[in-house]
């Protein structure tokens, strides 16, 4: 029987080599392609009649749209609109890359950890990069927060850099992890299903179980890293 | 694991950069002004909506005050024009009488007239019925006529006497 880490291999679909560099067509890059194609579709088809009353498929898109606005203004503020499409399309990229993982046969390229830290460093790069061009010298301040006694700050700003330069390995690691380990355990609850023979009921009602619980992981998995951007964007542009 | 084969790394980066960077473009050219417009359009309708409504309940308040207003006129000159009726009627019916009573006063009066007349010629005629009686009397008694004038004088002081 297959390993349970099976499903978390990388197939070659395309060889491809693009300056020496293997740039191959993979059964990852296919379920990202799946996913962003899946969205665009899903999106412009739910808004297909512009409605003023929606339908069941427009109110979703509209729902999602509303979130993730909801989630900016109040994380971030008004000055957080302009980065509204990127950290939606973070969020749908996600939440796809985890929910279709849950079809059988999928791939969950989330549960990659060169791909979730990918995603976290581009967040991580952003931030800084927005925290300075807002701030310029002054964001140093930001590993020092005010009225802290100068006695501290030896062991203060050493702790402040350090978690700052943590923020995206923890981002990238919770998705990995909740991923990896949430499909590890659906892959070997169903092999005890094949295993046990009649018995097999009892870890077949775990999977079913199991896959309900799945399903509010990758969504709430997509909602916090979705969140944490919001919160270290604010910081970027607020400071504390 | 195969996460940590680090020979796959590089083509996982990759297909992320293209697939996310071309879902971002997506979003931003044509999912999300679709959603936006949608939800702009909604708020401005139903914000015009709105404004119409308290038009209209605007109109409907001044339509309800001209009414009251009017009801209020019209109650006014009714209760006018009642009054104005009945002071007519109460100053015809006043001449009315008054020129009924002066009537009567006339008519009283022409009768109290012809009564007081009436009355000075009975006394008159008693005064003549006294004369001839007191001659007649005075005749039968003495024998002798009695000059009128001496009649008359008597019978006058004796009235005079007995009043």
């Amino acid at each position: 029987m297959a390993s349970p880490l099976e499903q978390f291999q990388i197939k070659k679909i395309v060889e491809l080599h693009v300056f020496g560099v293997d740039a191959s067509f993979t059964n990852s890059a296919l379920f990202m392609v799946i996913a962003v194609a899946l969205i665009t579709f899903l999106l412009t088809f739910a808004m297909r009649e512009r409605s003023l009353v929606p339908g069941r498929w427009q109110s979703i898109a509209e729902l999602c749209y509303q979130f993730i606005a909801d989630m900016i203004r109040t994380n971030v503020g008004s000055d957080g609109r302009r980065y509204f499409p990127f950290i939606f399309s973070l969020f749908v990229f996600i939440l796809f890359g985890n929910m279709l993982g849950l079809v059988p046969y999928g791939f969950t390229f989330t549960s990659h950890i060169v791909v979730t830290f990918g995603l976290a460093f581009v967040v991580f790069i952003g931030t800084t990069v927005i925290a300075f061009a807002t701030h310029g010298v002054k964001f140093f301040g930001f590993f020092l927060p005010h009225g802290t006694p100068w006695y501290v700050a030896p062991l203060l700003v050493p702790i402040e850099i350090l978690s700052y330069f943590f923020r995206p390995i923890s981002l990238s690691l919770r998705l990995f992890a909740n991923m990896t380990a949430g499909h590890t355990l659906l892959k070997v609850f169903g092999g005890f299903v094949v295993t046990m023979g009649l018995a097999g009921f009892v870890p077949l009602a775990a999977v079913v179980a199991l896959t309900g619980l799945d399903m509010i992981v990758a969504f709430l998995q997509a909602f916090v890293f979705t969140i944490l951007t919001c919160i270290y964007l604010n910081d970027a542009l607020h400071m504390h | 694991m195969p996460q940590f084969d680090v020979s796959v790394w590089p083509t996982q980066l990759i297909w992320m950069a293209i697939t996310f960077v071309a879902l971002y473009l997506l979003m931003v050219r044509v999912a999300l002004p679709r959603i936006g417009d949608v939800l702009e359009e909604r708020e401005f309708k139903i914000n015009d909506a709105l404004r119409k409504a308290e038009g209209l309940r605007q109109d409907a308040e001044d339509a309800a005050a001209a009414y009251e207003k009017m009801m209020a006129d019209a109650r006014v000159k009714a209760q006018d024009e009642v009054r104005a009726v009945r002071e007519r009627a109460d100053a015809e019916a006043a001449a009315r009488h008054a020129e009924l009573s002066e009537r009567l006063n006339e008519k009283v009066t022409a009768a109290e007239g012809r009564i007081a007349k009436a009355r000075a010629e009975a006394v008159a005629g008693v005064r003549d019925v006294a004369v001839d009686l007191a001659a007649a009397a005075f005749e039968r008694l003495l024998g002798e006529k009695i000059d009128p004038k001496t009649a008359t004088m008597a019978v006058d002081a004796t009235m005079k006497e007995g009043r």
